[in-house]
């Protein structure tokens, strides 16, 4: 067991955290709401080598999921309005299926292009969004048997949502595409994609519940009603230990996943939905907590709580309903034969 | 990072767990449950003749040096993992731990020999029927009287006064002192005359104590730590409790085969029901989270580190999560979640019925949620006193 990042892992972190505190400011995220983008912030995040880190070049072996998964914490924590999440998980997905993606990877790491991926929400007659689907690209997207590069033109038309993501609307068929991979192998590999998307996502909605939480105890120690801080009621103390201690497990769980897909294990998949789960309703839970300590102020535009408040309900649906995940989850938990134990061997 | 659970001693856990299943009768949890009394001297002295609670310990105390540390960790493991009770053994070794820090030479080489050798169990005298989880309220005095001591009170949920040798017992010394600072600790022998045990019955199927002290009198030998210096021994001995336990391991599995053999309708079980199977999964998330603070709390420990606030986590969070999973593993199986240990159709032979009664203590004992919260508040937070 080690739960230490090692000296490479905490410079990655140090280096993500100090651009995004620079560069994403609430008041820079508040201007990129018109239409979820901040160009300027994704140039610097790609100077960093997001996503291309994602895969090996000659000189650097690609990051693992962990050390992707550090990334994406550090987005959410300061709700970074950059298609992180969706370059990274495209890397991979296009690393994955080799030659078939041609220069597309290059393409999408040299920064000539934003690639997304669909996460295959959508039903009959509703239309499919995609995250950062307005701003992408590319799309990767299953299409019947094939897994697909499919191009799209982006319209930057806004699609008005609660996070003020740059949500766009894909159909596969739309103009070019390339085909990555067919039947069992494409969807083995979007399978895969999706797991790490999941994994992503509970990352970001970890750092999205850290950063709300921090701004809630700095809010809390200084508010003063009844003539004391409202830090003193046990009400808020308690309930933001337990937010805290939320938090904790989310990010171990989180980070417990990410090593296991890392290592191949063969519960990564299960690990990865109880994450993704628990990640989105303590988020959902924290920035609830916090915004009502705000009071009032927490309901103004003014106050950043209520950036986390929406990001936090915007990024979790973008991989759906939790109650939809829940199945998903027993399905895989209680599969006949199924080996996992929860919570691992006792020690 | 890596969250292999490092398991040093693979061979060690082969001996133990082939010795548990042969050596355990099938009816020990059956009888710890009716008798209240989660303590089994045949398996105690079994475990201790085998030298398996000396690893590690110094060979002037009964120990087996260097040897075979990590051994007793295993130990509680395996038998947590079969439900076997153990609550004599995790507090002696508790107050064992406490005494070859804390305790004189005389006490270090009379006591711990026997406790290693499994022939005798240690209790804990902390809480006062006024004090609850203000520990360091005691009222119980310890008066000098040349070099003896004369100690007169009464103690709650003294649980397995009624099998010890001894109590590690919490007295105020100096009543003139800051409540913290006045505290001295004793290791008394629970035969002294002027002690008295009166059993205490609880809804979990677990028998504690209400222990009465009335001018008992020990040697000053019997200190453990110095005069008004018992608070700091008690947090000695907090970084040996094992609070909050981490659910039984066999629970998930023994709801999952439970709910699978119950019919609904058309040839369905309640494992084919959707709110049914989201309860499961929820439990096995909360059990996850668990295991991974009170993995992180460990790890810290052996880190080096006191780890106040993973602990405070790990026990709030784990007792929390359990009593929760204890309302869902009843609520399941509808009017039969009912139904106790020995009706044919109770679900999972009344094992769920038993984890309803028994986990409502866990957010009270061994630092109730709110003590914890407020350490966390304060400590990890840095939120003001409130």
């Amino acid at each position: 067991m080690e739960l230490n990042l090692t000296a490479e892992e905490a410079q990655l972190v140090d280096a993500v955290r100090s651009l995004l505190q620079r560069n994403s400011t609430p008041d820079r995220v508040r201007a990129s709401e018109e239409t979820g983008f901040d160009p300027s912030l994704w140039t610097d995040l790609r100077q960093l080598g997001v996503p291309s880190m994602a895969v090996a070049d000659g000189q650097t072996e690609s990051a693992t999921l962990f050390q992707l998964v550090l990334v994406a914490e550090q987005c959410g924590a300061s709700v970074a309005s950059a298609p992180v999440l969706e370059g990274i998980v495209a890397v991979r997905l296009l690393a994955r299926c080799g030659d078939a993606a041609g220069d597309l990877l290059e393409s999408v790491c040299e920064g000539d292009i934003i690639a997304t991926l669909s996460l295959g929400q959508a039903g009959d007659g509703v239309p499919n969004l995609v995250p950062a689907g307005a701003i992408a690209h590319l799309v990767l997207t299953m299409d019947g048997d094939d897994l697909v590069a499919a191009r799209l033109n982006p319209s930057g038309a806004r699609i008005e949502n609660l996070g003020c993501l740059p949500l766009g609307v894909c159909e596969p068929g739309d103009g070019v595409r390339t085909v990555l991979a067919t039947g069992s192998s494409a969807r083995s590999a979007y399978a895969a994609a999706l797991t790490e998307w999941k994994l992503l996502s509970a990352a970001q909605l970890t750092g999205v519940s850290a950063a709300a939480l921090g701004l809630g105890v700095e809010y809390v120690k200084s508010r003063e009603v009844f003539g004391a801080p409202i830090a003193t009621f046990q009400t808020i103390a308690h309930r933001l230990a337990d937010d805290a201690t939320a938090i904790d497990g989310a990010r171990l769980l989180t980070y417990k996943a990410a090593w296991s897909v890392d290592e191949d294990r063969s519960e990564g998949e299960i690990l990865a939905s109880m994450a993704w789960l628990f990640a989105s309703e303590t988020a959902l839970e924290v920035t609830r907590d916090v915004l009502h300590y705000h009071g009032g102020y927490g309901f103004t535009t003014e106050y950043d709580i209520q950036l986390y408040f929406r990001k936090a309900k915007a990024y979790s649906l973008l991989w759906g309903d939790p109650k939809v995940e829940y199945r998903r989850l027993a399905d895989l938990l209680l599969v006949p034969g199924c080996e996992y134990v929860p919570g691992g061997e006792v020690t | 990072m890596n969250f292999d659970i490092d398991d040093s001693n693979p061979e060690f856990r082969r001996e133990v767990a082939t010795f548990l299943d042969q050596y355990v009768p099938a009816d020990l949890i059956e009888r710890s449950r009716r008798t209240g009394t989660n303590h089994d001297w045949g398996l105690h002295r079994a475990l201790g003749a085998r030298g398996w609670y000396a690893g590690g310990w110094p060979t002037e105390y009964g120990g087996r040096g260097d040897e075979g540390s990590a051994e007793i960790l295993i130990l509680s493991d395996e038998m947590e993992r079969r439900g076997i009770p153990f609550d004599g053994l995790g507090m002696t070794m508790l107050v064992a731990n406490t005494i070859l820090r804390a305790g004189s030479e005389e006490m270090k080489r009379t006591v711990l020999p026997r406790a290693l050798a499994g022939e005798i169990v240690m209790c804990l005298g902390y809480t006062e029927s006024h004090g609850g989880s203000d520990v360091a309220a005691a009222k119980t005095t310890a008066v000098p009287d040349g070099d003896r001591w004369v100690i007169n009170g009464h103690k709650m949920f003294t649980t397995l006064a009624h099998e010890s040798e001894y109590v590690f017992l919490l007295t105020r010394t100096n009543p003139e002192a800051p409540k913290h600072r006045g505290l001295t600790m004793f290791l008394v022998p629970m035969h002294a005359p002027g002690v008295e045990v009166q059993p205490i019955w609880t809804i979990g199927d677990v028998r504690t104590n209400a222990t009465y002290y009335t001018d008992v009198v020990v040697p000053d030998s019997a200190r453990v730590g110095a005069i008004d210096d018992g608070w700091g021994v008690m947090g000695i001995a907090l970084m040996f409790e094992r609070t909050g336990g981490g659910a039984d391991a066999r629970l998930f599995g023994q709801a999952v085969r439970a709910a699978g053999s119950i019919s609904t309708t058309d040839g369905m079980t309640l494992l084919d029901d959707d709110s049914v199977r989201e309860r499961l999964a929820r439990l096995a998330i909360e059990r996850e989270i668990s295991m991974l603070l009170r993995l992180r709390s460990q790890w810290t420990q052996a880190q080096g580190s006191l780890s106040m606030i993973e602990g405070s986590m790990f026990k709030l969070f784990s007792a929390e999560s359990q009593v929760r999973a204890a309302s869902d593993l009843l609520d399941i199986f509808g009017i039969l979640g009912i139904l106790e240990a020995g009706e044919p159709a109770a679900p999972g032979s009344g094992e769920f019925t038993h984890e309803y009664r028994h986990s409502i203590v866990l957010p009270i004992y061994g630092g109730s949620s709110e003590v914890q919260r407020r350490i966390i508040a304060e400590r990890g937070l840095g939120l003001p006193r409130s």
